[in-house]
């Protein structure tokens, strides 16, 4: 069972919004392994010492995000980096806000196509989301997304995609 | 009139200056300054989730974040009803501004807030399958005389030239420009030209893409469009080497 970093970088490389989650299927496989962790179905795994490096490994993926951007077109920049078993994988907007999903890339290979699949429709949503937010007229570009709303929203698409 | 600015400045920048001590009620919603710890997922939080009922939180019927705003209907609002807004918008400029150049300025800037949003809206819009990012300065010029000027004016722009002299220099010409359809500028006032509100808007959708540029309105009239308006953009010299690189 994989778990996930969900991290939106403003246009000035500013943290507007973190969550941290993993998927909410029951689990099959973790039955051996974590069994007093995982008694919250929904609730990141990441190991103490690689939490505390997530949002390094998201901003130092931003270097690579940064030079692709103008390469391509396209909005999903699919996987662009990887560090000790965390997948990244990037979203760009056109107004440069960039979503970076981080997660340790447990029991996969076999359906990564799939995986990248997923993580492209949960971008467009959560793209649709902060779209959402961003007309908001209380809210101003490169604020960060304090609300409880949104939170709930994003969390409900990682609940329904992963 | 002191009373009305205090109307206007608004508690946005409050808003996002939560403090490490405030924890959020029901476990939903970030904080910046605790970071991810502060919307982990709790026992309570997770069980709201998986369950069906999605009413015990979120009782706001009207939240924007339910609506569907990619549908397409009904999207035009009465012309009189913008102008009406719009004549207040200038007079309230107006009533505080010092001069021409800086009534222009203020109306520059509310144009821009609403650029930065709508660029992102028009490009969610359009849907994600036959879209792409805009990534050249001809293609996003392009996609601002088309698509994103029918958006809000309900029409193309007129022209779209590069300039012969300078470098850098691009105009949109508009022969008759939506939001000062209604406006005559008294001759004391010069070289004013409302449509300032408009390369607002322009400035502010090229700016967040990343394409750095000053916007500005000039009258141009012909024969048969006294409101012709050039906008003329120009960009930043550092947006040509980054073009040259990626060529």
């Amino acid at each position: 069972m994989s778990s996930y970093y969900l991290t939106i970088i403003g246009t000035r490389d500013n943290p507007l919004y973190e969550v941290e989650f993993s998927s909410f299927k029951p689990n099959s496989s973790s039955t051996s392994s974590s069994a007093s962790a995982s008694s919250i179905p929904g609730r990141a795994q990441f190991a103490p010492d690689v939490r505390e490096i997530l949002p390094f490994i998201a901003n130092s993926s931003l270097d690579i995000i940064d030079d692709s951007q103008w390469s391509t077109s396209n909005f999903n920049l699919g996987r662009v980096d990887s560090f000790y078993g965390l997948v990244v994988n990037a979203f760009i907007t056109q107004g440069n806000v960039k979503f970076v999903l981080c997660y340790d890339n447990v029991g996969s290979g076999t359906n990564s196509k799939y995986d990248d699949n997923l993580i492209r429709q949960f971008f467009i949503d959560v793209n649709d989301l902060y779209v959402k937010c961003l007309l908001n007229p209380f809210y101003r570009v490169n604020d960060a997304i304090v609300s409880p709303e949104f939170d709930i929203k994003v969390k409900l698409l990682a609940r329904k995609y992963f | 009139m002191s009373n009305d600015n205090d109307i206007i400045l608004s508690s946005a920048t409050s808003m996002s200056t939560l403090t490490i001590n405030e924890v959020s009620k029901d476990g939903f919603g970030y904080n910046p300054s605790v970071g991810p710890q502060s919307n982990i997922i709790t026992p309570e939080a997770s069980t709201f989730l998986l369950s069906s009922k999605k009413s015990i939180i979120t009782n706001n019927p009207n939240s924007i974040y339910d609506k569907n705003i990619i549908n397409k209907k009904n999207l035009e609002i009465s012309l009189s009803s913008l102008a009406f807004l719009f004549c207040e918008m200038v007079n309230w400029c107006h009533s505080n501004s010092k001069g021409i150049q800086d009534l222009e300025t203020r109306l520059n800037g509310l144009g821009y807030q609403v650029g930065q949003r709508y660029i992102e809206l028009i490009k969610l819009r359009e849907g994600f399958k036959t879209n792409k990012r805009e990534v050249k300065i001809v293609e996003i010029l392009q996609f601002i005389h088309g698509t994103f000027w029918k958006a809000i004016f309900g029409k193309t722009a007129n022209e779209l030239e590069k300039s012969q002299d300078v470098l850098n220099e691009y105009m949109i010409t508009d022969n008759v420009p939506l939001m000062s359809k209604f406006i005559s500028i008294p001759k004391e006032y010069g070289e004013l030209n409302c449509s300032a509100f408009m390369a607002g808007i322009i400035e502010g959708a090229l700016d967040s893409s990343a394409f750095f540029a000053n916007v500005t309105a000039h009258s141009v009239p012909i024969t048969g469009y006294p409101l012709r308006t050039v906008f003329l953009i120009k960009f930043d010299d550092s947006l040509s080497i980054r073009e040259s690189l990626r060529s």
